[in-house]
């Protein structure tokens, strides 16, 4: 009997080793005269335990992991490519089923349900394990059906600002124009989000298939799908599953064999954090600089080429095919206050198990951090936590009861942003991370409006000024009032959201923005 | 390593070509050009600007913008370091010092032999298996000081 494993071809599974595992496991099934057939998955999202190898047994799936090209041979000793071991075989990594692992356990996996399970580019993976369904639904309805269960279903743009998908996708139904077009904002720049990065190289087929439910929505024809040059191994899957989705006729001209003609093109970023902006990103598809324009007009009545527009997260889009195939509802009924759905979580930096989390909105930022991460991977307490990437603010263990959601996040002037949470143990200096801030600002800023682009440089400034101690308290009223200007006078949210790791840092970690080195306390 | 090609203004055509009548093609070509050459040839830019109908100008500003287009050819290997938040959180930090150090070179910077170019990036998405980087565009996660030692041994 031909042993089945899976092998995660994820770029994070093989940024610590996973093609090497998959190499050694070929040639020691090969050595030992076992037919083993070695399936390249996307990962499952639980990091700390990449490489994880899985091989089916009659009774499920049986997991292995961290496993290094090392353990290879100790693994196939032990009796790894047994299927008749219905528990697995006896060894220190063994995992025993994924589904159990409290970190999955604890999941509700509706957009991921299939990343890490299915083979990424298998089509026909895609349709037994529910893909399609909700591209067909879409289509028997009709455009308006479809937007209305949109709306219908509370879901808010995952890329960070939260606006109803729904309500986009009947402005730009309603707008007039041709081509109307979607495009899919996979530029992903957060750091501690690769969501994004997970799904395209996952499942790409959800993305795809969001993108043609919101063309059949919309009445769009055109999709482009803008992927950040730092993620090649998304792009190649990406590439690779549209036209596999074009040769099965659920792209081109009548998709699914319907009236609908929808087709998609991969557009490579080129390394500016801005672009993820989405009329910065529509500027760059459209071949320029990756200047923001200035709304209005709306993407949704002038977008790309001045044509209406669908700009949304992969996240967004890929939650799509889920509510369509399941009902409005479905989606709505779980989630807390105003944010709908599930959100997927990153739990990333010095975390001891790092990972994507998707959960319905609500679960507490303390119980994500430390029951779910468990803590520092370093094993010092946590002192600090960056919610919502390099925009986002960094809360104390004072917050952590704040509830995973757009409005309770605001409230406390932070953002959840695309779900990033990168932890900080007690090493950390946050007078540093401010200035970080306004660093990343000042190199990543488009130059369009003045506030972003002088005031971050200024603001690196500033902040050197206070932390060697001159003229402290004037320096500081001159940062609050920098960071201020900026939040209300900036064109977008890199310029007007930079303040939040500022200020969030000077407001919770004072102690840290007085002169002298502060590390020492921490050793 | 990096393939690296002389300059060819037939094959830059032949690029410009290729990829010119798709939509808002400027990027499509830059990246076209410099997966060809290594980096974005100087002549190349007249070229761009005809055939897209734009100005010099124009095409300079765009080649300019982005950080990922180089303007002069890079050294034999590439390294892209992440000096974002989560990889700073996870001891990033320390690790680029002692790259830098070891390298004698800084951001944007390629060793007088010419044999390794040191590029700052900012997030690869590998947060959860961080500090992360990219060698010639092989992705390496869970830095410390000896695997970045033993990245930079592959290289030498």
């Amino acid at each position: 009997m031909t042993a089945t494993l899976y092998v995660p071809r994820d770029a994070g599974a093989l940024a610590v080793g996973a093609e090497r595992v998959a190499q050694a496991l070929a040639a020691g099934a090969a050595a030992r005269g076992i037919a083993a057939r070695i399936v390249r998955t996307g990962s499952r999202g639980l990091y700390w335990l990449e490489p994880m190898v899985e091989i089916a047994t009659p009774a499920g799936r049986i997991a292995y992991g961290p496993v290094a090209e090392d353990d290879v041979p100790g693994l196939l000793d032990a009796g790894l490519l047994d299927v008749g071991l219905l528990e697995g075989a006896p060894h220190r990594l063994r995992l025993g089923p994924p589904e159990a692992i409290p970190f999955l356990a604890r999941q509700t996996r509706l957009v991921f349900a299939r990343c890490g399970i299915v083979d990424p580019l298998s089509l026909d993976d895609y349709r037994a394990n529910g893909g399609l369904q909700g591209l067909a639904r879409a289509i028997a309805i009709g455009p308006q059906a479809t937007v209305e269960t949109i709306v219908e279903s509370g879901l808010r743009g995952r890329g960070g600002a939260g606006f109803p998908t729904g309500i986009k996708w009947r402005t730009v139904a309603a707008a007039a124009g041709a081509p109307k077009y979607v495009v899919c904002n996979a530029d992903e720049g957060d750091s501690g989000t690769f969501a994004d990065r997970m799904l395209l190289e996952g499942d790409p087929f959800v993305v795809i298939e969001g993108m043609a439910i919101a063309g059949v929505a919309a009445g769009a024809t055109r999709g482009y799908l803008y992927i950040r040059s730092e993620y090649p191994h998304a792009v190649a899957a990406a590439q690779a599953a549209i036209d596999a989705a074009r040769g099965a006729g659920v792209l081109g001209a009548g998709i699914l064999g319907s009236s609908h003609d929808f087709d998609i093109a991969v557009r490579v970023g080129a390394g500016a954090y801005v672009c993820g902006e989405e009329t910065a990103l529509l500027e760059s598809l459209e071949g320029r600089r990756g200047q923001v324009r200035a709304k209005p007009p709306l993407p949704a009545h002038a977008g790309l080429f001045g044509k209406p527009t669908v700009i949304n997260n992969v996240v967004s889009l890929a939650s799509a095919p889920f509510i369509l195939a399941n009902g409005a509802a479905a989606f709505r009924d779980c989630g807390y206050g105003r944010s709908r759905g599930t959100m997927p979580i990153q739990l990333a930096g010095n975390v001891r198990r790092g990972g994507l989390f998707e959960a319905a909105f609500g679960m507490t930022l303390g119980e994500l951090v430390d029951d779910v991460g468990g803590g520092t991977a370093s094993g010092r307490p946590v002192r600090a936590v960056q919610v919502g990437g390099p925009l986002g603010a960094y809360f104390p263990r004072a917050l952590f009861d704040t509830p995973f959601d757009y409005e309770a996040f605001a409230a406390r002037d932070g953002l959840i942003g695309h779900g990033g949470v990168v932890v900080f143990d007690d090493s950390v200096d946050m007078a540093q991370q401010a200035r970080f801030a306004m660093e990343f600002c000042a190199i990543e800023s488009c130059g369009k409006c003045t506030p972003c682009r002088i005031g971050a440089t200024r603001g690196v400034e500033v902040v050197d000024r206070i932390v060697a101690g001159t003229a402290r308290e004037a320096n500081l009223a001159l940062l609050e009032e920098l960071c201020t200007t900026m939040k209300l006078g900036s064109l977008c949210a890199l310029g007007g959201l930079t303040p939040y790791p500022v200020m969030s840092a000077l407001t919770h970690f004072p102690e840290d923005f007085r002169s002298g080195p502060r590390l020492a306390a921490a050793e | 390593m990096l393939p690296s090609h002389p300059w060819n203004a037939e094959r830059a055509s032949e690029i410009i070509a290729a990829h010119g009548a798709a939509e808002g093609a400027t990027l499509p070509i830059l990246h076209a050009l410099q997966e060809a050459f290594g980096h974005v040839p100087e002549a190349a830019v007249p070229m761009i600007a005809a055939a897209l109908n734009l100005t010099r100008a124009e095409v300079h500003g765009v080649v300019t913008f982005y950080h990922d287009f180089r303007r002069a050819p890079p050294g034999r290997h590439v390294v892209k370091l992440c000096r974002a938040e989560a990889c700073q959180s996870a001891g990033g930090r320390a690790v680029a010092d002692g790259v830098r150090t070891r390298l004698g070179v800084s951001w944007g910077g390629t060793t007088p032999d010419g044999r390794v170019t040191l590029e700052a990036v900012y997030c690869l998405g590998l947060c959860a298996t961080a500090p992360a980087a990219m060698v010639d565009g092989e992705v390496i996660g869970r830095l410390d000081e000896a695997a970045a030692e033993r990245m930079l041994r592959a290289i030498r």
